[in-house]
């Protein structure tokens, strides 16, 4: 997934002289997760550069600059840094466009590493999509595979909006996968059907793919028929899709590492409500974190999702 | 300029006393006449334009606005600095800058009566909205900024804040950033003396706001606000280098918000009668007129004239505003993304099939 990142932004800032990459370390040493490497000598230090160390700055300036016609990319090291910002990022990111009537739209990428699972210090392991995704005039998106990693930010980095592009750190370096060399995108608010089934449905997205991949093991076993779907677009999202599929299978689980209450899980739930209503076999499951902080990396097995955990919640759905 | 009035030497550089006498030749810039009264009457109008709003606020006319009065020079400066290319980046309090760059009265109106379509700003270039969440707007200055630099065009940047909001971290991270990356951005700081109801000593123990720009590695200058020559010359200069390529600068504009800070707020609650009257002593107006009628270039009889001709004008403007219509459904939804999302659309749709249902209601 690094590799595919690196080649999304490759390609764009080759194709297109408007496209400013610049954020905490990504410069000559291109970034901590090395997603930038290699990119500032082939474009230079006004295109591909370190900021200083301030979040609002970063976002502060990418508005600025989207202002006068840039399309800036910038990174923030860890989604738990991105609060510093958020006064840009909701205040002014999102607004512009809206305030201005059209005339200064936000052609923004905000990119993210999120997630836990790889044992880190504090703040480096959250999921905080739905924050993102309730604030008008932000796009979200997560992709799972280096093949939607590299399609969607091509797509974010074409946008005219601003997107928030969240990439599942956990995964980086987890899967291999042959990613087309040509540019190519991925539309935004389209979810992929991963496997076809007939018995529930699974949403899920990010590193929490490869959980309910590891849990159809299990209901092959048992005999139980998965429909997984990724769902890569947090905002605007694929209802359609989503509704679709649980007029067919009559049940609904949705996987997510991010707080339940309030959450995606809880929107897909009502999404179901509204669009499946008779359809429907069995109460909608969330299968997510608690409400609570993510602990620290010894206590951290308690809060992520597991193939197992997945597993047992399925089991039960399709009993219900 | 910048080394003699270096922030460190703790000089205010004021060219006019409150006499409308020149205090300093040195620096006094060779203006042609036209141009002196052309400020002078600029500042009339926006001055004019203030009073008549807050009257209409009182009528329940308009909702809240924030008053200039005090402050004029500045923006009438500033106003007359700024090219057509240039880029004006408002905080909210900056009305005849506004004016100079093409804004329309009209639309400042529509604005604080609550139409988005008021910050358009159909025949000005390179403006942004006015910026509520306080500082955060001189990010977007040197955004900007980087851009002229990466373009290698020919404009600068003016970015205004007040006083309260030097004490945000964004006016940190911005003048840090622009320091860093050498950016053709000039920050006008309107020291007016108070963020809403509280005064600038509480803001910072810092001996004035120029002096931070040392710190950061940028120019800076304490201005007197009130003295229009010297904003002209100051804002003059720092713009010159920045087209220069020499970077950013800080200029802060000493004045006093002699209004409310917006037409909520009370100031008799939190000062003396006896500091606005210290104050009025160096009202812009004033110190210009006075300028004015020692060289014979204006009398008080064409300003009886020309306030009642902007008063006319103002009424004309905000009548038509008045008058701008309903807000379309539309407008809530439309300028959210380049194409609308599917749920918003429905969210539209299920408002629209209400209306009617409520309209057969009747």
């Amino acid at each position: 997934m690094v590799n595919a990142i690196n080649d999304a932004l490759d390609i764009k800032l080759k194709d297109d002289d408007s496209v400013i990459v610049y954020g905490e370390d990504v410069g000559v040493e291109g970034g901590v997760f090395r997603i930038t490497e290699g990119l500032q000598k082939k474009y230079g230090a006004d295109r591909v550069f370190d900021s200083p160390l301030a979040e609002s700055g970063l976002v502060g300036t990418a508005v600025g600059m989207a202002a006068a016609g840039l399309r800036p990319v910038i990174e923030m090291q860890f989604s738990g840094f991105t609060y510093p910002g958020f006064n840009q990022i909701i205040s002014h990111a999102s607004r512009m466009r809206n305030r201005s009537r059209g005339k200064y739209p936000m052609p923004i990428v905000i990119r993210m590493p999120y997630g836990g699972g790889i044992n880190a210090l504090e703040h480096h392991s959250e999921s905080t999509e739905a924050i993102y995704a309730q604030i008008p005039g932000l796009k979200v998106v997560i992709p799972s595979t280096p093949h939607d990693a590299k399609g969607l930010l091509i797509s974010a980095i074409e946008s005219n909006d601003t997107v928030i592009y969240m990439e599942p750190k956990r995964i980086y370096r987890a899967i291999k996968q042959e990613v087309p060399e040509e540019k190519f995108s991925i539309p935004f608010g389209k979810a992929n059907i991963l496997a076809k089934g007939n018995d529930v449905t699974v949403v899920a997205y990010g590193a929490m793919i490869r959980e309910v991949q590891k849990a159809m093991v299990l209901a092959k076993e048992a005999g139980i028929s998965v429909e997984l779907i990724d769902l890569r677009s947090i905002y605007p999202i694929d209802r359609d899709t989503i509704a679709e599929s649980v007029r067919k299978t009559g049940r609904i689980i949705t996987v997510t590492e991010s707080p339940r209450s309030f959450g995606v899980a809880s929107e897909i739930t009502q999404i179901v409500t509204e669009d499946a209503f008779l359809h429907l076999e069995a109460p909608p499951k969330r299968v997510t974190g608690f409400d609570t902080i993510v602990p620290l990396a010894k206590g951290e097995h308690h809060y992520m999702q597991s193939g197992e955990k997945i597993f047992y919640e399925i089991e039960k759905t399709v009993k219900y | 300029m910048f080394k003699e009035f270096d922030p460190l030497k703790k000089k205010t550089f004021r060219l006019i006393d409150n006499s409308g006498k020149v205090i300093n030749t040195k620096w006094f810039p060779d203006l042609p006449n036209e141009n002196i009264v052309k400020a002078y009457k600029d500042m009339l109008f926006a001055r004019t334009a203030d009073m008549q709003t807050v009257s209409y606020q009182r009528q329940g006319r308009i909702y809240t606005y924030p008053p200039n009065y005090g402050q004029e020079a500045i923006a009438i400066a500033a106003g007359q600095v700024m090219r057509k290319e240039d880029w004006m980046v408002p905080a909210f309090r900056e009305l005849g800058a506004l004016l100079a760059k093409g804004v329309s009265l009209k639309e400042v109106f529509l604005y604080f009566m609550g139409y988005e379509d008021g910050s358009i700003y159909k025949d000005a270039h390179h403006v942004l909205p006015m910026s509520v969440p306080i500082a955060s707007q001189l990010l977007h200055g040197v955004g900007i900024g980087y851009e002229i630099k990466y373009r290698k065009k020919d404009e600068v940047v003016f970015a205004f804040v007040g006083d309260g909001g030097t004490s945000e971290g964004d006016f940190h991270e911005a003048v840090n950033f622009a320091g860093v990356w050498n950016v053709p951005v000039v920050f006008i700081v309107q020291n007016n003396q108070y963020g809403i109801s509280t005064p600038f000593r509480m803001q910072t123990a810092s001996d004035g706001i120029a002096i931070k720009s040392v710190a950061y590695g940028v120019r800076g200058i304490q201005v007197d606000g009130n003295d229009y020559f010297a904003m002209q010359v100051a804002l003059s200069e720092a713009a010159k280098l920045a087209r220069e390529g020499k970077g950013a600068t800080l200029i802060e504009a000493v004045t006093y918000r002699k209004g409310a800070h917006t037409t909520s707020d009370d100031p008799t609650k939190y000062r003396t009668k006896e500091e606005e009257m210290e104050w009025d002593k160096t009202d812009p107006l004033i110190r210009l007129k006075k300028y004015l009628k020692s060289k014979k270039l204006f009398t008080d009889k064409e300003e009886d004239k020309l306030t009642e001709q902007y008063k006319k004008e103002v009424e004309r403007q905000f009548i038509e505003a008045e008058n701008y219509g309903p807000y379309p459904i539309e407008d809530v939804f439309q300028y959210h993304y380049e194409d609308m999302p599917q749920d918003m659309a429905a969210q539209k749709n299920d408002y629209e099939r209400f209306l009617k249902w409520k309209e057969a209601r009747k």
